[in-house]
């Protein structure tokens, strides 16, 4: 059974569907790891061992009358941004600590649909806004390759719990970088499928415009699996692309003959240190080596990313984060009356970053300022959209960072901007609404540090291309095999 | 004395903007599959998305965009290619998102002009700015304050059954001059609405609410004045009394040297006043942007020439071809206009019968006085509009007289069918063979020297008497015009 913790999410399917192992065995040994290694991770903010034992029990039963399930069994951290019926949703949030979801997020549904099973709801930036998970009001999540280092943000407790073999795949997701980033961090594939592709319905809005659901899995196989389980229309959300989803299914190839890979002309690696440069010059070489030709592309609006990024998401967040006023539902803290109401449990529900965000994007949408900032930020997103389409004439995926450094020490950025540069090589993506992958890409000891941390390579495709991408990606994976090189120091070996 | 006519007396004209909101009728909710339906046990029509429940997504109900076509249709108004929704951020809690979808510059409607008319017949016009969609808030009950308002209250309940229910809201330029064309501005919209089926418009319901714009200038003048907004009107009776106690107060304010300032009045039924509820300055800021959570809408120009091709006639158009065509008063033809499946029935009698006037006779009179004391309506009732002609036929080839007619309709009521089946079954048609009608005329004469004593004497008015013993004698069936005549013969 251990060798099953320690498997992919298609072995576990696999070794479930063919009645090697029962999703009930697997699902009793993953809640004793988790047992044993959450004091040291704190990955998840509550577990549910309870439910997972009931829909492995479930799965059983659906395996022995004949189905074959592509998630059979798999045990699944799933973000505690996302809803799900009769369990505790706090988006990590003094604000939700106490509230308990009547529904189920749809993506979530498909995933317990198609076998996974929910292990527990894990941490992230209060309303997913961070890069480090610090902004937790709930709890401290720790990275399973060093503890004293950060797991990355938001979905920093799906990153370290599928790390630390604590979920076979975590459910993330990404808004300028929230899935990317913590995988970077954690020695994980983190995929964050093409705006549209992977239904909201609830998902708790941070910026509508911009979260993507996405998995984190330690293969870029495991992720193809649970991108298809998740991916296509959703009549409950009005943003979801109707549109097929192609599959991953098939062989996928072997090399990357005549696949061109743009290189940013922006992106200065030399910006990142000598070590990370010569680490991801080497990525781009290894991807020539496997057939691929590198082109140079221009990304000369990429450099706006960051300021357009700061203020559209907050302006929709200041919007999406009104409901919590304490009337129906959450925190309250009583005043003498409904304005003080409002004003006194919004002052105690919400963390720092979240004021901050919401002061931000109140402001870019006040009238007199509305033109200078929302209507600008809106027009620079479509020319850095505009910019993705023309470079990608010249190319197929563009290749580049996916942070700029390893996993920090936790209060390493203490600053809000030096934690909003972790977002500069993922943000201009998500303003153009991409498919976007980080996949492991090396190890480097950072200065201070005692152990090797993993870094990510970023791969972006055009609208709609996952399949090119988690191909090209899957190549690439399978061809360096760089996340095998280190164990993570909790959670036990690869 | 009214407002206006106080205003005129002044000097004065007032200058009226009507805006409303009007809750559509559809199966569900703006966003969610909720049911739309007024009452109710509280909070028992509600979901994840119109409690604005964490990661509850809108999703746009296709049949309140079609509604909202279709009245822009009605009143000319020119429908966009694109048009979106947009966040309205106010906090209450009433509303569950604490921003109310809207719509900001884009609207699905733009312009277009109300034609009404006023009792009199006059026909007037009423530019709209545009119609747009949003959706309903929740409704709050405030405990303890006293005047049902928020501050100062001990607790306040919230239903969310209204939550989310689609809204349209129509704004007016300021066309209208005096209290009655807004009540009449207010009918003109409620019997479109009406006739389209997008709304019940019920006032009492809180289907249509509706504030007012009301300004004052000097006659003559062409600047508007500095304007109240009055809201809290709960009837089209209290839109009557509100505005005219406005204009009175804001003509009585700037004669005697004062100013009107901008503000928002609400109207106080009891007192019959308008009292100020918040001035300008405490205006909202709302922060209008566009909803992520909604893709722009496209409509189609084809989507839109099917909808203009299946509308029905516009009142307005109604209203003139009875007036002016059919010959009808404002008062039928408005009596019919209300009551759209009347005019329809009244519409089919016409077509057949070609006789607007004998049908609006029978449909307005003897009909709805049937319909009335059976309770079933004209249209549901055995007598077809076909028959309505055979009897109106009848009528015309002097074949029965107007007493027959009426006999007749109360059997087609109970089911008697064919007027012309039941006339040449029974031998009812009128007797006007002059040998015949004689024959009655002289018994009658015979049998009454009394009466023609006294008519020789000149008490004429006897004659009455003499037809109707005729009439009596004929068993009805004599041409009365011919007894008349024959009689003021025989006894000069
Ligand atoms: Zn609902």
């Amino acid at each position: 059974m251990s060798d099953l913790l320690r498997g992919t999410a298609v072995q576990v399917a696999a070794a479930v569907n063919a009645r090697q192992a029962s999703a009930l065995e697997v699902t009793e040994a993953m809640l004793a790891h988790v047992e044993g290694v959450e004091p040291g991770v704190g990955a998840y903010l509550t577990r549910l061992d309870e439910s997972a034992r009931s829909h492995a029990a479930r799965v059983d039963r659906r395996v022995r009358s004949g189905e074959s399930l592509p998630l059979a069994g798999v045990p699944v951290a799933v973000k505690d941004n996302m809803c799900l019926d009769g369990t505790r949703t706090t988006a990590a949030s003094k604000i939700l600590a106490g509230w308990v979801s009547p529904y189920t997020a749809t993506a979530v549904q498909r995933i317990i649909d198609a076998g996974g099973i929910p292990i527990g709801k894990s941490n992230l930036d209060e309303f997913a806004m961070g890069s480090s998970c610090e902004n937790s009001a709930l709890g401290i999540t720790h990275n399973p390759y060093d503890p004293t280092r950060v797991p990355g943000g938001s979905s920093g407790g799906s990153a370290a719990a599928v790390a630390a073999h604590e979920a076979t795949i975590g459910l993330g997701s990404d808004t300028g970088g929230s899935i990317r980033e913590p995988a970077a961090f954690c020695n994980l594939v983190g995929f964050k499928p093409t705006y549209g592709r992977i239904s909201r319905y609830g998902l708790i809005a941070f910026a509508s415009s911009l979260d993507q659901i996405g998995p984190l899995t330690r293969t870029v196989a495991d992720a193809a699996l649970a991108y298809e389980v998740m991916a296509g229309y959703d009549p409950m959300d009005s943003t979801s692309v109707q549109r097929d989803v192609e599959t991953t299914g098939k062989p996928l190839p072997g090399d990357l003959t005549g696949v061109r890979v743009g290189i940013v002309r922006e992106f200065d690696l030399a910006k990142l240190g000598a070590e990370a440069a010569s680490l991801y010059q080497r990525a781009y070489g290894d991807l020539q080596k496997l057939g691929a030709d590198l082109v140079e592309v221009a990304l000369p609006t990429a450099e706006y990313g960051l300021a357009t990024y700061y203020l559209i998401a907050p302006a929709e967040c200041s919007s999406n984060l009104s409901r919590f006023d304490g009337i129906r539902y959450g925190l309250r803290v009583e005043g003498d009356d409904v304005t003080q109401t409002y004003e006194q449990t919004r002052a105690a529900g919400f963390g720092p970053e979240v004021k901050r965000r919401i002061l931000i994007g109140t402001h870019a949408l006040s009238s007199g300022y509305y033109d200078a900032y929302y209507v600008r930020a809106q027009k620079a997103r479509t020319l850095i959209a505009r910019d993705f389409a023309k470079a990608f004439e010249a190319c197929d995926l563009i290749a580049c960072p996916a942070a700029s450094t390893p996993a920090f020490e936790f209060h390493a950025k203490s600053d809000p901007y030096s934690m909003y540069l972790m977002d500069y090589y993922t943000i201009p993506m998500s303003l153009a609404g991409l498919p976007a992958l980080s996949v492991p890409c090396g190890w480097i000891t950072p200065a201070g540090g005692t152990v090797p941390m993993p870094m990510g390579l970023q791969l972006t495709g055009p609208l709609f291309a996952e399949r090119a991408l988690l191909g090209a990606a899957h190549v690439y994976e399978q061809a360096t095999r760089h996340a095998g090189a280190h164990a993570p120091q909790i959670g036990g070996a690869r | 004395m009214s407002g206006t006519t106080g205003a005129a007396a002044a000097g004065y004209e007032a200058v009226i903007g009507i805006e409303c909101h009007v809750e559509l009728k559809t199966q569900t909710k703006m966003f969610c599959g909720c049911l739309n339906e007024f009452g109710g046990e509280p909070n028992t029509k509600v979901c994840p998305v119109c409690l604005g429940l964490p990661g509850a997504l809108p999703v746009p109900n296709l049949r309140a965009i079609e509604h909202m076509i279709r009245s822009g249709l009605a009143f000319e108004a020119a429908i966009p290619a694109f048009s979106k929704f947009d966040r309205k951020n106010y906090f209450y809690p009433d509303m569950p998102k604490d921003y109310q979808i809207s719509q900001y510059d884009m609207p699905l409607t733009q312009g277009g002009v109300v034609r009404y008319w006023l009792e009199d017949g006059t026909i007037k016009e009423c530019r709209l700015v545009r119609i747009h969609l949003e959706e309903d808030t929740g409704k709050s009950t405030h405990a303890g304050s006293g005047d049902g308002r928020i501050a100062g209250s001990a607790y306040s309940l919230v239903d969310f059954n209204r939550a989310g229910v689609p809204l349209m809201e129509c704004v007016s330029e300021p066309d209208i001059r005096s209290a009655e064309e807004a009540v009449a501005f207010l009918e003109a919209l409620k019997r479109t609405f009406v006739q389209l089926g997008v709304s019940d418009v019920k006032m009492e319901e809180g289907s249509l609410r509706c504030d007012a714009n009301v300004s004052i200038r000097p006659i003559g003048a062409h600047e508007l004045g500095t304007k109240t907004e009055i809201k809290n009107m709960n009837s089209f009776r209290s839109v009557q009394r509100a505005i005219d106690s406005e204009i009175a107060r804001q003509v009585a304010l700037v004669t005697s040297g004062g100013r009107v300032i901008q503000e928002t009045r609400g109207w106080d039924e009891v007192h019959a006043t308008t009292h100020s509820m918040r001035s300008k300055e405490e205006a909202h800021d709302y922060r209008y942007f566009p909803d992520p959570d909604l893709p722009p809408l496209e409509v189609s120009e084809n989507t839109v020439g099917w909808l203009r091709v299946e509308l029905p006639e516009s009142v307005i158009r109604r209203f003139t071809r009875y007036t002016g065509e059919y010959g009808l008063n404002v008062q039928q033809a408005t009596q019919l206009i209300d009551n759209p499946s009347l005019a329809e029935y009244f519409d089919a009698c016409v077509a057949l019968s070609e006789n607007p006037a004998q049908s609006v006779n029978f449909v307005l009179g003897d009909l709805s006085r049937l319909a009335n004391e059976t309770g079933v309506a004209i249209y549901a009732s055995p007598v077809v509009p076909k028959h309505v002609a055979e009897l109106i036929a009848l009528l015309d080839g002097k074949t029965i007289n107007s007493k027959i007619a009426k006999d007749l309709l109360e059997r087609m009521w109970s089911g008697g069918g064919s007027p012309k089946a039941i006339v040449e079954r029974e031998g009812l048609a009128q007797t006007s063979d002059p040998g015949a009608v004689a024959k009655f005329v002289d018994q009658v004469l015979a049998a009454n020297g009394d009466a023609v004593a006294q008519y020789r004497a000149g008490k004429t008015n006897v004659l009455g008497f003499l037809v109707g013993q005729v009439m009596k004698a004929s068993g009805g069936k004599a041409d009365p015009a011919l007894v008349q005549t024959m009689m003021t013969q025989r006894l000069a």
